[in-house]
Formats: structure tokens, C-alpha cells, sequence
């Protein structure tokens, strides 16, 4: 399915809480980011980032608006939906939220277990391939207490590439990692997705990596202001 | 469908990773569900060892059809009735032989200690061969003898090693303070009624006990003519005997003991309320060490689930892991049990046997318990709400 815009955001809005507690986060955002693209989202905390990237990744249900999230319209979507379009995307937390119980290799497999079609070895050679893609060619087997922080952001920056997601959707990825090696995962990632043609959308106060990206947007006070160039 | 079976495999795997990632965790898991089997095991062991046991004396009093009196609420504690009603049942044209038999408590002295303690007394006319006792090496001769005795050898050794000095020479004992020389032995064993068994002449009986008049009997036991029809014999025994007595069949006075155990003594409640707390504990802590190990994992799981893994596999995998868990520790309790039961067979002289039917009966209360452990713990799954990861 080739799509020319891998997010489509029209008009949304959305709240927290009920009746006089009712707390909008999101004033009618307008986001539209082309397939391949790689978009830096910036903003004050509080500023409903989180929530946009929880909205745009199927992983909160919309409200009033529309997200259509690589073709599938996401406002009104059914938990079945919802579900397969995360099948589509590839996450990368501000914690690695690894698996503690299981290897690098293992937590990169876990990927490739929702895909059909792929035997155990199969899915077992990319972990592999991808591991030493991102550098860790002698790690597959560590479990992620016997990882330093950046080789852990690198197993999860493996995991959410390994099956080729056609989006990747990150949220701080560099915030608990030391200059060197935040810069070291997001140029990976960098590297990664260009080779696979891959939409990025990052939310990151690291300004140091903004350079990344084609594309800085800021989300203030609910609402996208006005495109600066990066 | 190929690719459910696959997720079940990929999710019984990722649940057995989880399980064996912490040993320490996995081991407090694994005592529990082995106490629960190993309560479990034992407590049915007793209750079925108790209950074989009653059947001993019915089941060896060779005999169609059983009068008792009705206030016998159990053969060991038999109120006796006149023998009249026994000699009455003679009077049916299908009856062939009658045979009053009597039942006794009394002390019997350890030969070489010369401690006392008390034992079940049978008596019986010697050649009315009631009893189809195994092993019988006394005649009905020598039973005749004023003043003879068989012991049952499968008693508890508190009454002597009989069997040992019986091979050496004559051997004489007190029954009751009454000497008594002991002229063979038979194999019926101990049971939760009685520690040991004697048997002896209708005459020898009444020396014993001699407050006790020979036309108060205790069962009387008939026999029918070849081809005749039990039952019907029975019903009509039933009509021609007094008011006062039962007529049983051999089921029906094996079934009249068994319900005295299982209703009139609570032993039969008290094992099953045994069984029922054991599996309670062990449910309890197996669902704790479930419920801790989600809680420490949800985040995983959130991140699993925002992976695009469904509310179903995160499901399996809890029921993978309370499977493995009973698994894993109904083995060990299947042989710590096993040990136990030969310990405690060493101490009662009862026999505890442990059929295939007990093992897999365990196994499936052990592998419930888990289940039903792993359904509570997996309400907490739900929270585990992939929004909150970013």
C-alpha cells in the first residue's frame, strides 16, 4: 500500500476528564506528514505531545476529529482496527521497555512473532541482522540488565525497525541516554529508516538532535503553531 | 488454524522465559503449589485408606444376607439382639444355613512386654467357617479347644511379634486377664476402629466375656440356597424378623458402615474440608506470585500490547504460566507424597495405596487451582494500557 501521507491529522481535539473537571489537551490540531518524512515534534510539557503521539499510534481511542494513520481513519475505529494498524508501527519509548526475561535477540523476535509466514529461524537471523545493524552484533544473547542504557535504546530502536513498520513513532528517545550515545541511537535510526523508506515522527526536547529531522513542528497550547524550517 | 497454534506456542513460550527468568520467584511458586499437592495427597490418602478399611470386616464375613440390630450404628460398637431372630430366619424355605457371630473389645497383653491394649475379638462356631480369612493356619479344631485364639498378624506390633514366637513354640497369652493360647494366625488387618484382631469360638467368646449371654449375638449371618434370589430373600426376611433389626445384603451392610464414617464420625467431612484448605492456600499463593509477577511486568505488557499483541495473548500467557506452575510442581509433590505415604503406612498399619485414579484426580484439582489462580490474576492484565508507555 503506498499512501502519499502517512499521517493525516484534521481538526482533532481532546480532553481529559469529565463534565467540570474536563480538561482539553488537544484545541484542533492539523498535522499532515508525507510518507518517508521525518518530523521532530517539539513543545512545552503539557502541551498534549504525548497524547497526539498516543492518538496518531492507536494506542487511545479519538475523540472528535479525524487521524487517519496510513490510510485507516482512526476516529471511530474499532479495538480490532486499532490493533492491526499498530501491526504498521514501530514504537520507541523514553524507557527501552524491554522484556527483562528475555535476550536482545529474543525482544527484537518479538516483533516478527505477530507476523505469519516466518520461521523460528527466519525470524531469529533478522533479529540478528538488524542487531548488527545497530551495532550489537556481540550482544544478541545479553539480556537487557547486562545492557548500558544506549545498547538498550538500540535493541528497542532494533525492535521497532525489524519488520519493516511503514511508521515509527518515538517519544524522547534520547532522554534517559548521555549525549554520546542518544545521538548515537537516533542516528542509527536515522540511517535505518532512510534505507527503508520509513515515516519518523519523534517528540524530543534534545534539541541537539534536531538535526535529523526535515521537518520541525511545535505543538503549544493544544494546537500546531505555524511550520519553521529545520 | 495454523497461526492460533502458533501464537499459543509463542505465548507458552514467552511465559515460560518469564517464569524461569527469576529462580528465586519461580521457587516460592513451586512450594506452593507442592504444598497444595502434598496437603492434598495426604488427606486423601487417609480418607480413602479409612475408608477401605471399613470394608474389611464386611467384606470378609463370608455370608449372603446380615441381620443386625437396628441401634448398631457400626460393627465395632454392635448392640447385640437375641439370637431367636437369627434362628427365625430359618423359617424361609430358601434359607440354608444361619450363623450367629459375636464382636468384642477387650485388652489383649503384648506376650513379651506385657502391656495391655485393646483389640478387636471375633467369635463364630469354628465350623461354620464364617470368616474367609486369608491366611488361617488355626483348624476349626483346634479353635474349638476351650481357651484358643487366632491373631490377626497384620495388627499393629504394640500386641507382640506373634507370628515371630508362634515359629519358635506354643505360645500362650491374656485375653481379658483370661489365659489363652494362641493357635494360629490370620491376615485381616488394623483399621480406624480397631488396632488389632482375634478371633474365637462362640464358646471361647462367652469365656471372655463373661457378662456376655451366648443368645445375644451381635450380626447374624445367613447363608442362601444355591440359585436363590437374594434380594428377594431378603425383602422377604424383612417382613418375617421383628421390628428391631436390619436385613442387609453385603452391599448394603458394607454401604451401612460406610455412611456410619462418612456421616455419624465427620471423619469423611474432615478429610474433604482438608482437601478443600489445602487447595485454597495453594490458590492463594499461586495467585499472589502471579499477581506480583503482572504487576512487576506491566509495562511489558502495555508495551506489548501497543506493539500490536492483543488483550487474548497477554491472556495466554498467564494461563501458560499457571499451567507450567502446576506442572511444575505436582512433580515434585507426586513424589514427596509417595514418600509420605510409606511413612505413614510404616506408622498406622493401614495401607495407603496411591492408584493411577488419585494421581490423575490430583493432578487435575492442582492444575484447577492454578487456572482459576491465573483467571484472578489476569483481571490485573488489564490495566496494563499501552497509552500510559509514552
Amino acid at each position: 500500500m503506498t499512501v502519499a501521507n502517512a499521517i493525516v491529522v484534521q481538526n482533532l481535539t481532546y480532553s481529559y476528564g469529565e463534565g467540570a473537571l474536563r480538561r482539553p489537551v488537544l484545541k484542533g490540531v492539523d498535522l499532515t506528514i508525507k510518507a518517508g518524512e521525518i518530523v521532530i515534534m517539539t513543545g512545552p510539557s503539557g502541551s498534549g505531545k504525548t497524547t497526539l503521539l498516543t492518538l496518531i499510534g492507536a494506542l487511545r481511542a479519538a475523540q472528535e476529529g479525524s487521524v487517519k494513520v496510513l490510510g485507516q481513519e482512526l476516529a471511530g475505529a474499532s479495538q480490532r482496527q486499532m490493533i492491526q494498524t499498530r501491526l504498521d508501527i514501530g514504537y520507541i519509548f523514553q524507557q527501552h521497555n524491554l522484556l527483562k526475561s528475555l535476550t536482545a535477540a529474543q525482544n527484537v523476535a518479538m516483533s516478527l512473532e505477530l507476523r505469519d509466514g516466518l520461521t523460528t529461524a527466519q525470524r531469529r537471523d533478522m533479529a540478528h541482522k538488524i542487531l548488527a545493524d545497530v551495532g550489537l552484533a556481540d550482544h544478541v544473547d545479553k539480556v537487557p540488565a547486562q545492557l548500558s542504557g544506549g545498547q538498550k535504546q538500540r535493541v528497542s530502536v532494533a525492535r521497532a525497525l525489524v519488520a519493516k513498520p511503514k511508521l515509527i513513532l518515538a517519544d524522547e528517545p534520547t532522554a534517559s541516554l548521555d549525549k554520546v550515545s542518544g545521538q548515537e541511537a537516533v542516528n542509527i535510526l536515522k540511517k535505518l529508516a532512510r534505507e527503508q523508506g520509513t515515516t519518523i515522527l519523534l517528540v524530543t526536547h534534545d534539541y541537539r538532535i534536531h538535526d535529523i529531522a526535515d521537518r520541525v513542528v511545535e505543538l503549544e497550547d493544544g494546537i500546531i503553531t505555524p511550520a519553521k524550517p529545520a | 488454524m495454523a497461526s492460533t497454534l502458533s501464537q499459543f506456542g509463542f505465548s507458552a513460550k514467552l511465559a515460560w522465559r518469564q517464569l524461569t527468568h527469576e529462580k528465586a520467584k519461580l521457587f516460592a511458586a513451586v512450594l506452593g503449589v507442592l504444598f497444595a499437592c502434598v496437603l492434598v495427597f495426604m488427606q486423601l490418602g487417609f480418607r480413602d485408606s479409612l475408608y477401605a478399611s471399613i470394608g474389611t470386616l464386611p467384606n470378609s464375613l463370608q455370608g449372603d444376607l446380615f441381620i443386625q440390630h437396628k441401634q448398631t450404628e457400626a460393627l465395632w460398637r454392635a448392640i447385640p439382639f437375641h439370637r431367636q431372630q437369627v434362628y427365625r430366619a430359618l423359617s424361609h424355605p430358601d434359607v440354608e444355613r444361619v450363623m450367629p457371630f459375636y464382636i468384642g473389645q477387650t485388652p489383649w497383653k503384648n506376650p513379651e512386654t506385657q502391656a495391655k491394649r485393646t483389640l478387636m475379638v471375633l467369635g463364630a462356631e469354628p465350623s461354620d467357617a464364617v470368616m474367609s480369612l486369608p491366611g488361617m493356619t488355626a483348624t476349626a479344631a483346634q479353635l474349638t479347644r476351650e481357651n484358643t485364639i487366632a491373631f490377626d498378624t497384620l495388627s499393629r506390633p504394640e500386641f507382640g511379634p506373634i507370628a515371630a514366637l508362634l515359629a519358635q513354640g506354643p505360645v500362650d497369652t491374656e485375653v481379658n486377664d483370661r489365659r489363652m493360647d494362641i493357635v494360629g494366625t490370620f491376615r485381616l488387618g488394623a483399621s480406624f476402629a480397631a488396632d488389632g484382631n482375634a478371633l474365637v469360638s462362640d464358646q471361647n467368646f462367652i469365656r471372655i466375656f463373661p457378662n456376655r449371654l451366648p443368645t445375644m449375638v451381635d450380626i447374624g449371618i445367613i447363608r442362601v440356597k444355591p440359585g436363590a434370589d437374594v434380594i428377594a430373600v431378603r425383602d422377604a426376611l424383612r417382613g418375617l424378623l421383628d421390628e428391631n433389626v436390619h436385613v442387609f445384603d453385603k452391599q448394603g451392610i458394607t454401604d451401612y458402615e460406610f455412611a456410619y464414617w462418612k456421616n455419624n464420625v465427620p471423619i469423611g467431612f474432615i478429610f474433604g474440608f482438608g482437601v478443600v484448605m489445602g487447595l485454597v492456600v495453594g490458590m492463594v499463593i499461586v495467585y499472589q506470585i502471579l499477581f506480583t509477577d503482572i504487576n512487576n511486568h506491566l509495562n511489558e505488557f502495555a508495551t506489548l500490547k501497543a506493539m500490536g499483541y492483543s488483550q487474548g495473548y497477554l491472556y495466554k500467557v498467564v494461563f501458560a504460566s499457571s499451567v507450567y506452575l502446576a506442572l511444575i510442581g505436582f512433580i515434585p509433590g507426586y513424589f514427596l507424597s509417595l514418600g509420605l505415604y510409606e511413612l505413614a503406612e510404616s506408622v498406622t498399619y493401614i495401607a495407603m495405596p496411591m492408584p493411577l485414579s488419585k494421581v490423575i484426580s490430583v493432578f487435575t484439582m492442582v492444575l484447577v487451582m492454578c487456572i482459576l489462580s491465573g483467571c484472578l490474576a489476569m483481571r490485573k492484565m488489564r490495566q496494563a494500557n499501552p497509552a500510559d508507555m509514552f
